[in-house]
């Protein structure tokens, strides 16, 4: 079943995920040998042609900083997805909880972060999203947070439910939030999505394939019972590390 | 001994009800008499509008330093973040109202939009300085497409389109350490949608 649905969506013959033998102990497909989906590799017209000009910015580029966030910017309630209407929205309740960090591990102190998603029924409250799955009148999808200070942020939220890919035949996303995320400098820059570990569309995703057979599991987060919220939400761990050029890994006291 | 990053994904059709703020277009302080205007368009290789990016700016402020002060995300209208995030409309069409950078007389641009699997970089210069490694380092008409134009029609505006592909396909800058670590981003197969 699984490869006529691949190829039905690549028009390819490629065999479907293998399963079994490469499975982690939480069972997630680790790196399946060839799920039969290209890596997405964007939009043929929107992506440059050119290549990226290299810059080694000088001490002086104002790229080296980034703008700074506080609490005049983030209301703590933004934190949880679940409490900006008058009612309770629908689905299972999660807490997602992880630590930013630069490369060189220490923490990403006082900044934010952003993430945005589908409703539990997997339909986005955006008026771009126009399909006929239905709206929670009590979800939004969308909230902030800052990094404390030792780079920890949590957010409590609805698990977002799979969604077919507009104007696609059969092709569904996985489960995932939408993250948004600042450093100190602003080439540290990140946006990305955040997957859940066990999830089976995960190898037929090409969005998450893009990021590279040795990198895309780090966009998938690890069930940890310990930030559970008894009664109330699982606990999802996802940690990420921000890129940064060379210069700010230089500096102290961040 | 580095950690490895975590990668980037595409921003997708549907941050628009999440991203955007009030005011994120206009860092500068209400009324301020050296406010700028820069506006322009985000073009595909067809020159077509893309009218679902997200734009953001970070700049140093009018005495050339970075801004060190919260509240990009509630504007008060008196300070001055250095920080701005625009979306282009249906025509493809950003606006910012700023105040111009001194120091070095550009804007770090940070662009993401559907399709794009990694965000991009680029800069907005006010006028080409004579000492900019960057800079120097391009074709001249490379150079002009990091260079905004006047807008004679507008008090103090000024244009500045983003071309992504094409014969004026717009500068992007990576930033990363040498070698690079972005995986497949500038190796990207043709082809998908």
């Amino acid at each position: 079943m699984a490869s006529e649905s691949v190829r039905e969506q690549t028009g390819r013959t490629a065999p479907g995920p293998r399963r079994g033998a490469h499975d982690r102990a939480d069972g997630t497909p680790a790196a399946p040998a060839d799920p039969g989906t290209p890596p997405y590799a964007g939009d043929p017209l929107r992506r440059p042609r050119r290549p990226l000009v290299p810059v080694a910015p000088g001490p002086e580029a104002v790229e080296l900083t980034g703008p700074v966030f506080g609490p005049a910017d983030v209301d703590p309630l933004d934190a949880d997805l679940t409490r900006q209407h008058t009612g309770d929205p629908l689905g299972e309740r999660i807490a997602v909880a992880g630590r930013i960090v630069d490369r060189r591990g220490r923490p990403v102190r006082g900044q934010l972060v952003e993430l945005w998603q589908a409703n539990a029924a997997g339909r986005y409250a955006n008026r771009l999203d126009q399909r006929s799955t239905p709206l929670d009148p009590n979800f939004t999808g969308a909230g902030r947070c800052l990094t404390d200070d030792d780079g920890r942020y949590r957010f409590t939220t609805i698990r977002p439910g799979a969604y077919p890919w507009p104007g696609r035949h059969n092709v569904w996303r996985p489960a995932h939030l939408h993250f948004s995320l600042f450093g100190t400098a602003f080439t540290q820059r990140l946006v990305t999505q955040m997957y859940f570990p066990g999830d089976p569309l995960l190898p037929y995703d090409s969005i998450w394939r893009s990021a590279g057979d040795a990198a895309r599991d780090r966009l998938v987060a690890a069930f940890d019972p310990g930030l559970s919220v008894s009664g109330s939400a699982l606990g999802y761990r996802w940690d990420v590390v921000l890129d940064g050029p060379a210069a700010t890994w230089a500096e102290e006291g961040r | 001994m580095t950690r490895d990053i975590t990668p980037a994904q595409t921003v997708g059709p549907f941050h628009g009800h999440a991203l955007p703020f009030a005011g994120g277009g206009a860092p500068a302080p209400v009324g301020h008499p050296q406010t700028v205007t820069v506006h322009g368009v985000v073009q595909d290789g067809a020159g077509e509008p893309v009218p679902d990016a997200l734009l953001e700016f970070w700049q140093a402020g009018p005495d050339g330093s970075a801004p060190a002060v919260p509240g990009s995300l509630r504007r008060d209208g008196l300070g001055f973040t250095g920080f701005a995030r625009v979306t282009t409309g249906r025509d493809g069409h950003y606006l910012l109202r700023t105040l111009p950078p001194g120091g070095a007389p550009y804007l770090a641009v940070c662009l993401f939009a559907r399709g794009l699997p990694h965000h991009l970089f680029t800069r907005l210069y006010f006028t080409l300085p004579g000492h900019d490694p960057l800079l120097a380092a391009l074709p001249a008409d490379r150079r002009l497409t990091l260079l905004a134009a006047p807008d004679p029609g507008h008090h103090r505006a000024y244009r500045f389109d983003i071309r992504l592909q094409g014969d004026r396909e717009t500068v992007f800058l990576d930033f990363a350490e040498p070698p690079s670590r972005h995986g497949s981003r500038h190796e990207a197969t043709p082809g998908d949608a």
